[in-house]
């Protein structure tokens, strides 16, 4: 039977188990990540090709227990708005090239950037890489396979094509001299947005290595819009279909009248 | 200079899209057809989704037929009362080509049917084109009489019950074959985003034996109200116009399409006949080259969502 005195006793030593975490955990959180980008609300025009935004950020270290450290690295991932893309295979049919096979690759994101200041895989091991999703090949895209969802293994041909393909349209990248240091502590970061960056919420990710362990990370977000004229034709065809068409249709009808007019030979 | 397509999610350029609005509304001009089966697979060439290009090519062949039809309805020329009976079975089959096209896409072979249809459609069309009018040609080379069209003469197709009298074309048909070829068209025109002017206009010559004053007249009557009807529903179901694509389009067609009529009235019948039929069998092998060779790539990705 547990009496009040039992439970005094198990409040303290929570307490001071919690305390004796807190000073352990101290030391490895010693850093913290200032960081800013550029611009939080990006605006695409009709002349959109394509854009580059900044990200700066500061390592701030506390001073005293700190240990010093000094060769630290930086993994920024961009992350864009998420969709579901089918990746298809084709084969040949009774001598023509056919669809023959089909993967569905749920919530992806469909723009994603890795920046790093030097290669992935010599700034932690596999292991620990693949744990904390740190570049392209270790960022998790689950696959719907009959009912389940899951994540496949890494060399799996849909998963390596699918990355290829989006690299080739410039939605994937990993540059690995993306991340410079300015001084020591104080590092800069180009992300760049191509002419087919989708629109929405970008997340932004940073994380902070140091000797192969990860010591912190800070997350951000900017947003991708639509600006001016663009957004409201989207919008009418969006939420007024009946009326965007009609117009659509009238347009037609004018240029249409409008041209035999103008050209008129009789 | 760039500009950005808001439904098509897409940056392009705006001269590029101009000049094939251009080219394509010459060539329609040239030979009174609406030039959907052209302008359809060199959106999707630039890039354009197949749904979005199917979807904006439609009010670019309603912008091109209206400014045809309304030149044709000035001369008096054209059949109102066929082109609704041709409607009648014309919305059917749309309505069967839609069911079709979703059931493809759920299964993952729509550009496998589209690249088939195209193959089979424009060899076989544009072959019996070339056969023709180089017959014609061969013909009128030996110094024989030609006779295009045998007045009078009847086929199996004037058997049929339910006969009806076209006064402005002249004719006295029974309805079922002008329901199966409205049909026919409703339904390729939802399958492969083509208003269908270069296979309605020989169908109504060969099978119905429409005089040729008043078959290109109605056929782009016809088209007209069917695109317009495609672009609205489009409009409403998928939201997959795109207005401001369709727009250049339109602009560079109808310009287009003047020219290429001044073109063609200096060219004589067959020698127009035989290009277009030499046009559409080209169209029809290079999308059978697509289907034969190995592609570069064998892997593809598109988003579920439909518009980019």
């Amino acid at each position: 039977m547990v009496t009040y005195r039992h439970m005094l006793a198990l409040a303290a030593v929570h307490a001071a188990v919690l305390a004796g975490l807190i000073a352990g955990m101290v030391p490895a959180n010693a850093e913290r990540i200032i960081a800013s980008i550029s611009r939080h609300r990006v605006q695409v025009t009709s002349s959109f090709t394509g854009t580059q935004i900044v990200l700066f950020g500061s390592i701030e270290r506390d001073p005293a227990p700190a240990p010093q450290r000094s060769n630290y690295d930086i993994v920024v991932t961009v992350s864009g708005p998420r969709q579901t893309i089918v990746t298809r295979r084709k084969g040949r049919v009774v001598g023509i090239w056919a669809n023959v096979d089909s993967r569905t690759f749920v919530n992806v994101p469909t723009y994603l950037s890795v920046l790093t200041n030097r290669p992935v895989n010599s700034i932690a091991n596999a292991e620990t890489t693949r744990r904390l999703q740190v570049g392209l090949e270790n960022i998790v895209l689950p696959q719907q396979i009959g009912p389940d969802i899951a994540d496949v293994v890494r060399d799996d041909p849909f998963r390596k094509n699918f990355v290829r393909l989006q690299v080739d349209h410039k939605l994937y990248s990993e540059e690995t001299n993306g991340v410079t240091f300015i001084t020591p502590t104080l590092f800069r970061a180009d992300i760049a947005l191509p002419a087919l960056a989708p629109f929405g919420n970008y997340d932004v990710e940073v994380k902070l290595f140091s000797d192969g362990n990860m010591i912190t990370r800070m997350t951000s977000a900017f947003e991708l819009v639509k600006f001016g004229f663009e957004q409201y034709v989207a919008d009418a065809a969006r939420n007024h279909g009946a009326l965007y068409g009609l117009t659509t249709v009238l347009m037609a009808l004018g240029t249409g009248w409008f041209a035999s007019v103008v050209f008129r030979r009789d | 200079m760039q500009i950005y397509l808001p439904i098509a999610d897409l940056p392009v350029n705006i001269f590029l899209v101009l000049a094939m609005g251009l080219a394509v509304g010459f060539i329609s001009g040239m030979f009174g057809i609406g030039g959907g089966f052209l302008m359809t697979p060199l959106l999707i060439f630039i890039g354009i989704s197949p749904a979005v290009a199917v979807a904006s090519v439609a009010s670019h062949i309603a912008a091109s037929s209206c400014s045809g039809a309304i030149s044709y309805w000035r001369k008096n020329t054209i059949d109102l009362s066929l082109a609704l009976m041709l409607l009648a079975g014309g919305f059917l089959g749309t309505a069967v080509g839609v069911w079709l096209f979703t059931l493809l896409r759920a299964l993952n072979q729509l550009d496998l049917a589209i690249g088939l249809s195209y193959v089979v459609l424009l060899t076989v069309v544009g072959g019996l084109m070339i056969w023709e009018s180089v017959r014609v040609i061969v013909r009128e080379r030996q110094g024989r009489p030609v006779v295009l069209r045998r007045g009078g003469s009847h086929t199996w197709l004037h058997g049929l019950p339910l006969k009806m009298r076209f006064k402005r074309s002249k004719i006295y048909v029974s309805a079922i074959p002008i329901w199966l070829i409205g049909f026919v068209i409703g339904f390729i025109g939802a399958v492969m985003g083509i208003g269908g002017g270069f296979i309605l206009v020989p169908m109504l010559i060969y099978f119905l034996r429409v005089p040729s004053a008043t078959v290109i007249g109605t056929s782009m009557a016809l088209t007209l109200i069917t695109m317009a009807a495609a672009t609205l529903m489009h409009s409403i179901t998928n939201h997959l116009v795109d207005a401001v694509l369709a727009l250049i389009l339109m602009v560079g067609g109808v310009i287009g399409a003047q020219f290429g009529a001044r073109a063609g009235q200096s060219m004589r019948g067959e020698r127009l006949r035989l290009s277009l039929g030499i046009l559409v069998f080209a169209v029809g092998l290079r999308f059978a080259y697509e289907l034969m060779v190995q592609p570069d790539d064998l892997f593809s990705i598109r988003g579920t969502g439909g518009g980019g």
